[in-house]
């Protein structure tokens, strides 16, 4: 399997001045290899840092030390040093990122929100749209919500939105941070599926579930932390 | 690839007193960057002195003009930089009757720029005017009322087409939504960034508002004391601040 | 021989020589507001004392003075400032257009079409045409310098956006010599035209402003419109009440209080010559 990230050694203490400037320790000296077609499972109890190494790879929380290297565009590209350019980029047509929580965004309507991504990488509005509705269809968002912000939506609408979102531009690496956690049973067996799509059409897929179950349908390795 | 706009070692000095020093930094097409800082930190001046308006003690700002050449500011003549500064940039104030031409009407404000590079249709210019009205949702027929008789939000959106008629590449913005009502700052928020995406245009945003900061722009800095401590992604500075200053201005923010 | 008491036509030498070179430099660059030191005159500003010093400065013992106010030679400013050269100067003075060699004036230019031999001076109140957009004479000199006259057009987009055409109808703004835009001091537009490829000298004072500027003859002087609003100039529906002239400038007189009217040429030698009096 070609490796599509390869994480050598990552450290990350974050330094708190405003509280004593005391030192927390969340990764030290972690590696791993994900390839391309491969869903990987982060596990590891509350607190170990499952979310703070999906912001790492994908460039929010920066590194103290080791290398993220992520594969892109033809080339190798070090998230925990590259310039916020670089990073941009990467982000742009490499690395996807469906956090817990949508940010939403004033006044946009769903549709958009869910486009947006297609649109930075330049694909045309037209097609955009229709993909970003197909994708809402899909995890049973009414039409009828499609116009309006998700600002009013329910937590579990605003959820799939953001999911929508992930998907929208097919990621060569996707991460995801707890993607069914606020879901009913049909809209998890959704997500499920298109993360199964998601992974046979290449993409590598990094997620962070908290039911067992789910991370075992969707996962076919595991990497422990803490 | 040659950025838009880059700055070296960029201080302004009042006498003794320091209004920012030796900020470096580069801006590509397309990308927004926001300087927040608390006030007194010397974002407005580094702001002034990166568009042009401030001469500057030390350092050099250079830009790329259309025609590929990547010059310094210094080097352009006084009326190479007017003209740069009415076509290919915009500059947003914080209290738009410094932007605007409160005496004439919100059609003229708009068609001002048009007439200064020289288009002399009545017509055409109108018809811009409308267009842009339009486009910054500022109702049609409202195109000969006085600025005077516009809302703050309206006026700023007023500032805004005034500004991106000429299709600018840069647009300068000193605290575009200071001042006010949160809903107004809403829309006026998703317009900008509506704009800056449709139109690809780049941004230097001046913001002590580390939520406006986050929604419009890719990148930050962080001044305090007329010096850049901190600079990154938005959400890198936002979720990972490293300096002292920055962990206790990201704290302080109730939420962003 | 005992020199005279005082120095031909009211300024001294020295001030006569300081105001000919501004009046130099400003025929050397047409159109170009050009700073003097203006003097107090014993008449108020708004009077004509940019007029008067420009005139006092040009005037020779052998030039013949005509003093117009609004086209007319019998009115209270246009006789107080020939009174003054005639006493102050000794010269001749007429009222008829082509016998004069200096014509002073106040917000029109003769009907008659004035020659190489004659100089206009126009009296004028506010020299700088942008004041209206831009209030800072820092601002304004440095606009000039750099051509940046894209605001004035602002002034006119107003008028047809509020009137529906250009409604500015006095100090109508032009262009001298393709390079400086400049106020032609209150004339009617109508006199616009008659600016452009002038055979005669044109003088602008501005005494209370401190400014002087010039058209040299022959010089091209456009007035500013836009392509699909063109310059006009006003048009009236009926000639001249007394001459019957069609093609003269109008003034409205009021004849009684029952909306009794006349309209009049306001150039009263052009009138007086139509009708064969003089």
């Amino acid at each position: 399997m070609t490796p599509v990230v390869t994480i050598t050694d990552l450290a990350k203490t974050f330094h708190l001045h405003q509280q004593g400037s005391i030192r927390i320790p969340v990764l030290a000296g972690f590696s791993a290899e994900i390839g391309a077609g491969e869903a990987v499972a982060v596990t590891g109890p509350s607190g170990r840092g499952k979310s703070s190494l999906l912001k790492l790879i994908y460039g929010s929380y920066r590194a103290t030390g080791g290398a993220i290297r992520v594969w892109h565009d033809e080339d190798w590209v070090d998230v925990a040093t590259a310039a916020p350019r670089e990073v941009l980029a990467v982000r742009r047509r490499t690395i996807g990122y469906v956090t817990q929580f949508l940010r939403v965004i004033p006044r946009v309507p769903a549709e958009a929100v869910v486009a947006e991504p297609l649109l930075d990488r330049g694909i045309p509005q037209d097609t955009a749209l229709e993909r970003a509705r197909h994708l809402l269809a899909r995890l049973g968002i009414p039409q009828r919500l499609w116009h309006l912000s998700p600002m009013t939506f329910s937590g579990g609408e605003q959820q799939r939105v953001n999911i929508a979102r992930g998907f929208a531009a097919a990621f060569p690496v996707l991460l995801l941070d707890e993607p069914t956690a606020s879901l009913d049973s049909a809209n998890r067996s959704r997500v499920l599926d298109l993360i199964e799509e998601a992974r046979a059409a290449g993409s590598a897929i990094i997620a962070v579930f908290h039911d067992d179950t789910e991370r075992r349908r969707a996962c076919s390795r595991e990497i422990a932390l803490g | 690839m040659t950025p838009l706009l880059a700055a070296e070692g960029v201080t302004k000095s009042y006498g003794g007193r320091i209004g920012c020093s030796d900020v470096s930094m580069s801006l590509h097409a397309g990308e927004v960057l926001a300087i927040v800082g608390e006030s007194g930190s010397g974002k407005t001046t580094l702001l002034r002195c990166l568009s042009g308006h401030l001469p500057v003690t030390a350092g050099k700002v250079r830009y790329t003009l259309r025609d590929g050449r990547h010059v310094s500011l210094d080097d352009l003549s006084e009326a190479e930089r007017r003209l740069l500064m009415r076509t290919d940039w915009g500059f947003v104030h914080q209290d738009a009757r410094d932007g605007l031409r409160m005496g004439v009407s919100a059609g003229a404000n708009v068609g001002e720029r048009m007439m200064a590079v020289g288009d002399r249709h009545y017509g055409r210019i109108r018809a811009s005017a409308v267009d842009w009205l339009t486009r910054v949702e500022i109702p049609e027929d409202r195109i000969d009322d006085s600025p005077w008789s516009y809302s703050g939000g309206m006026r700023q959106r007023l500032q805004i087409a005034r500004n991106l008629v000429t299709s600018p590449r840069l647009v300068f913005m000193d605290e575009p939504t200071g001042g006010l009502d949160v809903s107004v700052q809403a829309r006026l928020l998703d317009l900008i960034r509506g704009l800056v995406r449709k139109l690809d245009l780049a941004a230097i945003v001046v913001t002590h508002d580390l939520a406006v900061a986050r929604l419009l722009s890719t990148r930050m800095m962080v001044m305090q004391q007329g010096r850049v401590i901190e600079t990154g992604l938005t959400d890198q500075v936002l979720e990972d601040p490293q300096a002292p200053y920055t962990q206790l201005l990201v704290s302080s923010v109730l939420q962003v | 021989m005992n020199p005279p008491a005082y120095n031909f036509a009211y300024l001294n030498e020295q001030t006569k020589r300081m105001i000919r070179r501004a009046i130099l430099k400003a025929i050397a660059i047409p159109g170009y507001q050009v700073p003097f030191a203006s003097r107090e005159m014993p008449m108020p500003y708004g009077w004509g004392t940019g007029g008067v010093q420009v005139t006092a400065a040009v005037l020779t013992p052998d030039d013949t003075l005509k003093v117009i106010d609004q086209g007319a030679d019998d009115t209270t400013n246009a006789v107080s400032i020939r009174k003054f050269f005639i006493k102050t100067a000794a010269v001749k003075t007429t009222e008829r257009t082509e016998e004069a060699s200096i014509i002073q004036t106040r917000h029109r230019i003769p009907e008659a079409r004035l020659t190489e031999n004659q100089i206009l001076v126009f009296q004028v109140p506010i020299p700088e045409p942008l004041r209206f957009l831009e209030p800072r004479e820092t601002e304004t000199r440095k606009m000039h310098a750099l051509e940046e006259y894209g605001v004035m057009h602002v002034k006119l987009y107003e008028d047809i956006a509020h009137y529906g055409q250009i409604a500015t109808t006095y100090a109508y703004p032009a262009k001298v010599a393709d390079r400086y835009v400049f106020d032609p001091s209150p004339i009617p537009k109508f006199d616009n035209p008659k600016l452009d490829n002038c055979p005669a000298l044109q003088l602008f004072g501005a005494g209370r402003e401190k400014r002087i500027y010039a058209i040299p003859p022959y010089t091209r002087v456009k007035s500013l419109d836009f392509e699909d609003h063109p310059f006009e100039i006003q048009t009236w529906d009926q000639p001249c009440a007394l001459c019957g002239s069609r093609d003269s400038f109008l003034d409205e007189i009021v004849t009684d209080d029952r909306g009794g009217r006349l309209f009049v040429c306001s150039d009263t030698d052009f009138c007086a010559r139509q009708r064969g009096e003089a």
